[in-house]
């Protein structure tokens, strides 16, 4: 059984590229109570930062838009909700595919690769037209 | 501006310093990109020892910058990369168009 719901954060931003920091800022403030280790903030901001910049550069493209972030203690679990409710993906396997990009040389097409590799889970829900939301949870140890 | 751009002979330093995400990695290419097409380098070498947070805008940055100098023929070090760096770096493949020169590899 999920333990219960012990914290919650709700944050909502512009999709400006400046607000990559704030969101890594507020997140890894919020889970400061559970006493993280360095490597475990840094995991949590780098996933952040990647699904963060995926609602400015891909969800709301030129235009801007609404970020929602929620984030949830379960005990030591933190479960991270980053929505959006720009453009969608078409494809969302393809999507996470490591190195596929829509958007050129600058991109390194990583961001779900990071975030993969940095959480305990994750999963992307996504309807063309209406937005997507990324789930990510991560436990942590502590020091 | 988080870089410190110096010319030794045929090659370019970039001393970045600070985070590197999507935001930062703007202002970071127009920077680097001015001076490798004003030195037009042998060698770009990316110097990572004070950054302090990077996500994998700084993958593409590296391997934008790749391009630009491969055009004038010159090749891309990227050194002294935190574990954390490397691994996100590692991610990409970045071997396999930059050499990496390991962190305190004189120490």
């Amino acid at each position: 059984m999920r333990e219960k719901k012990t914290n919650e954060m709700k944050l909502i931003l512009q999709s400006r590229s400046q607000n990559e920091g704030v969101a890594r800022i507020a997140v890894s403030g919020f889970l400061s109570s559970l006493d993280p280790t360095i490597e475990e903030i840094n995991d949590i901001k780098t996933a952040v930062s990647e699904a963060v910049t995926n609602c400015i550069v891909h969800a709301y493209e030129e235009s801007v838009g609404t970020i929602y972030i929620t984030c949830q203690m379960y005990g030591k679990t933190v479960h991270i909700k980053i929505r959006d409710t720009g453009c969608g993906i078409e494809d969302v396997e393809k999507a996470m595919t490591p190195l596929y990009t829509t958007k050129g040389d600058e991109r390194s097409g990583l961001g779900f690769a990071v975030m993969e590799s940095f959480m305990d889970g994750l999963r992307v829900k996504s309807i063309p037209g209406k937005g997507t939301t990324v789930y990510m949870k991560k436990t942590i140890f502590g020091k | 501006m988080p870089v410190k751009l110096c010319k030794e002979g045929t090659t370019l330093v970039a001393f970045l310093s600070g985070e590197i995400d999507h935001h930062s990695a703007i202002a970071l290419r127009e920077a680097v990109d001015g001076a490798i097409k004003l030195v037009k380098p042998q060698k770009l070498e990316i110097d990572f020892s004070g950054v302090t947070f990077m996500d994998s805008s700084g993958v593409g940055f590296v391997m934008g910058r790749y391009k630009l100098v491969s055009f004038y023929g010159g090749t891309v070090v990227v050194k002294n990369a935190s574990e954390r760096i490397e691994k996100i770096l590692s991610l990409s493949g970045i071997e396999k168009i930059a050499q990496i020169e390991r962190r305190d590899k004189a120490v």
